[in-house]
């Protein structure tokens, strides 16, 4: 499904995705950051917009065809596509294949294309840059979730590796790690009980290893898990896995330095 | 909370010890499923592809796999049936019997009998039809469903058992496990001896050699064919695999990914009826094949489905399910293996049903743990895809309408300035929005601030800075 050998290089293009379009721009922001200090220079197309996964997980293919479309037109050159979500990356290996089954030779091979040169940030820091371990040091114990669209890929190996190499993280072991968060895009809002009470599950298996935060690799996650944990009046701490990378290099005791691989 | 989606609302009504019992004993087999795969082998995922790989093969050549195990199985002396659908089946079986005079039948479990209705059928053509495993036969006397496709009673506790055996003259109250299992096989001894007639289904069958492959727990389907004259087999035309070797590793994934045994306590191989110089054993063996829409279906985009080893490793797993039951699905196949399965064998019926590839967050938790990876998020997706383009309301319901926003996401300055538009959305008391999708979502969560175009705008501050550095 991950195409073998993708796309490599250090000048790379980032898909913010819409999500941290709207409401998460830390998490774009630490992205590019991170990158840079990684030493890619990194290029933004501004006529980007979604990846097209919510009509696409609707069944609506028709209106995701259209968006997606639009992306394969937005992001044109042969760079790497770098994005800080396993669920978006997901959906270009995957559903931009689906959707054009019926295609034409030319929307195939875009497609096709386009997944060759697809990366979410943590598999590409550490199986494209080929970086090992992490520079600085992060004091937090941490449950990390794991992101269901990231099942089959090398997402959260590579982010547990980053993370377990840094001086003072400590990840938590905890039940049910393979149970979803209940969001599922357009289901949570078509069945809105069960996905509420998945969350809650997701929520209280989280926490009961008491970790001073919770880190994802895809903000949709996050979305759904905090949005139910605030109306449940028990926030917790989150944070996206770049936000740990970044602020990890910022608190370590020299100036971070460019990381080469 | 109000909802749309009939799966959804089973889940919200479901009363809390269902629930309950559901939920333990799908993360119990679970984790034993893990336990047995990771301490009998080094790589279990690969044993899974490779077993995908095998029935995928033997699919895309079903018809020679079947001409192959039918010529088998008639050299070794059965009499081979076809059956188009569960109305030809039933009548096949029926026909069986009546030609040997024959009222009286006992039943091994077999999810295919569930599906064409057999039980019913038969008692309403004056024949006797009893389940012999002990979860189907609780079911039965509670004229209920089986809500699992591997335990058929996880929806029901000791103490309702036992009101049923107490109901049904099986003994006074004692709802003692032991107890309840020594009643049922008391009763069922007898039946044993009583039937004239045993069927089983079959879990594989070697199209090199005819074999019919059976696994249980109890001990049951052995027993079924042991006192009587004729054995029937009632069998999904899918359920083959090429060699006898393959079932050693077929037989190794289905005990461990259905209840985390390394093998089932009994496999029977059965080549054909009694020979001449065996001492007992039915004289008479028949294996009905029945299609009931998998022709169809192995012609078009859900052919994997047919797979399917019946494992239910991926009901135990998935987290609707674990929500809400089998029951939930309305249908015989219930989980992420019904949600693809049951639209499909419901054939003009396919509205009915278009609301169960919903029932998933696409989580693919199902596709992980399935034996013969089957690609089961891919397949709902497929069926959500259909019935969009087939404009089948039970499927859209609920669902906000894409449309709009499909043109505002291939429009970039469009987008652009919703997003910072969007700001004014802090300020819109949530509850106030008049949108359904709106609603759902913030009875149970909130939404974060808005933050639209922010990114951007650091973006485009950031590149001045970083060019205005190089020169
Ligand atoms: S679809 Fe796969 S996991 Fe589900 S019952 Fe069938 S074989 Fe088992």
């Amino acid at each position: 499904m991950i195409p073998a050998n993708r796309i490599v290089g250090k000048q790379v293009q980032f898909m913010i995705t819409c999500l941290c379009d709207t409401f998460y721009d830390h998490v774009a922001q630490a992205s590019v950051e991170l990158l840079e200090q990684v030493g890619c220079l990194v290029d933004v197309p501004d006529g980007q917009t979604c990846c097209g996964q919510p009509a696409f997980n609707a069944g609506d293919w028709e209106s995701a065809r259209k968006v997606i479309r639009h992306t394969l037109r937005t992001f044109t050159g042969d760079q790497p596509i770098i994005i800080p979500s396993g669920s978006c990356a997901h959906m270009v290996f995957h559903g931009y294949q689906l959707v054009f089954e019926n295609g034409t030779d030319a929307e195939k091979e875009a497609a096709r294309t386009l997944a060759g040169r697809t990366w979410e940030i943590c598999d590409f820091l550490v199986n494209g840059l080929g970086i090992q371990t992490w520079h600085g040091r992060f004091d937090g114990k941490i449950s990390l979730h794991r992101s269901c669209h990231t099942r089959g890929s090398n997402t959260y190996s590579a982010a547990l590796q980053l993370l377990r190499s840094i001086d003072g993280v400590e990840i938590l072991e905890f039940d049910e790690s393979e149970q979803c968060c209940g969001f599922g895009g357009t289901f949570s809002v078509a069945y809105p009980n069960t996905s509420a009470a998945m969350g809650t599950l997701k929520i209280d298996k989280l926490t009961a290893v008491k970790p001073d935060l919770i880190g994802a690799v895809d903000m949709a996650c996050m979305l759904h898990l905090s949005g139910l944990a605030e109306k449940q009046k028990r926030p917790f701490r989150k944070m996206h896995v770049v936000e740990i990378l970044l602020q990890a290099l910022r608190n370590a005791p020299t100036n971070p330095p460019v990381i080469h691989s | 909370m109000k909802t749309s989606q009939p799966i959804d609302a089973f889940g919200r009504d479901l009363s809390q010890e269902v629930k309950e019992s559901v939920y333990s004993s799908s993360k119990a087999k679970y984790d034993k499923r893990i336990g047995a795969l990771n301490a009998g082998y080094i790589a279990p995922d690969s044993l899974r592809k490779l077993a995908g790989q095998i029935k995928q093969h033997t699919l895309e050549n079903l018809p020679s796999y079947l001409e192959s195990a039918i010529g088998k199985l008639e050299a070794n002396g059965a009499k081979v049936h076809y059956a188009k659908d569960g109305e030809e089946a039933n009548a096949t079986i029926l026909g069986i019997m009546n030609a040997a005079g024959a009222t009286k039948l006992i039943k091994s479990k077999s999810m295919v009998s569930e599906e064409i209705h057999l039980n019913a059928f038969l008692e309403n053509n004056g024949c006797e039809s009893v389940e012999s495993d002990l979860g189907e036969f609780i079911v039965q006397l509670d004229h209920d469903m089986p809500s699992h496709i591997v335990t058929p009673i996880v929806h029901k506790n000791r103490q309702q058992i036992a009101t049923t055996f107490e109901k049904m003259g099986l003994g006074d109250y004692n709802d003692d496990p032991t107890t309840i299992t020594r009643r049922a096989r008391t009763y069922l001894r007898k039946k044993y001896l009583e039937a004239e007639v045993g069927l089983t289904g079959a879990n594989f069958v070697s199209a090199e050699s005819g074999r019919i492959v059976l696994v249980t727990n109890e001990g049951n389907a052995r027993f079924s064919i042991c006192a009587n004259r004729i054995h029937i087999v009632l069998v999904g035309i899918e359920k083959l695999v090429p060699r006898d070797k393959d079932l050693a590793l077929f037989l190794n994934l289905l005990a461990r990914s259905a209840t985390g045994q390394q093998l089932t306590v009994y496999t029977q191989f059965i080549n054909g009826p009694k020979a001449p110089d065996q001492i007992d054993g039915p004289g008479e063996m028949h294996v009905v094949f029945l299609d009931n829409g998998r022709s169809e279906i192995l012609a078009g985009e859900f052919q994997s489905i047919l797979r399917c080893i019946r494992c239910g490793a991926c009901l135990n797993v998935c987290p609707v399910y674990r929500q809400t039951s089998g029951h939930a699905y309305r249908a015989v196949y219930p989980g992420p293996v019904g949600a693809v399965l049951s639209p499909l064998l419901a054939g003009k019926r396919y509205p009915e049903f278009a609301d169960l590839p919903k029932a998933s967050s696409l989580c693919g938790a199902c596709n992980e743990v399935c034996p013969v990876d089957i690609p089961l998020p891919e397949l709902l997706l497929r069926h959500r895809n259909k019935s969009k383009l087939e404009h089948i309301q039970k499927a859209s319901a609920g669902t906000p309408p894409l449309g709009g926003w499909a043109v505002l996401c291939s429009t970039p300055s469009m987008w652009k300035s919703t997003l910072t538009l969007g700001k004014v959305m802090d300020y819109v008391p949530m509850k106030l929005v008049p949108v359904p999708a709106v609603q759902a979502w913030t009875q149970t969560r909130t939404l974060p601030p808005f933050r639209g175009g922010k990114f951007r705008g650091w973006y485009k501050e950031h590149r001045k800075h970083d060019s205005g550095n190089n020169q």
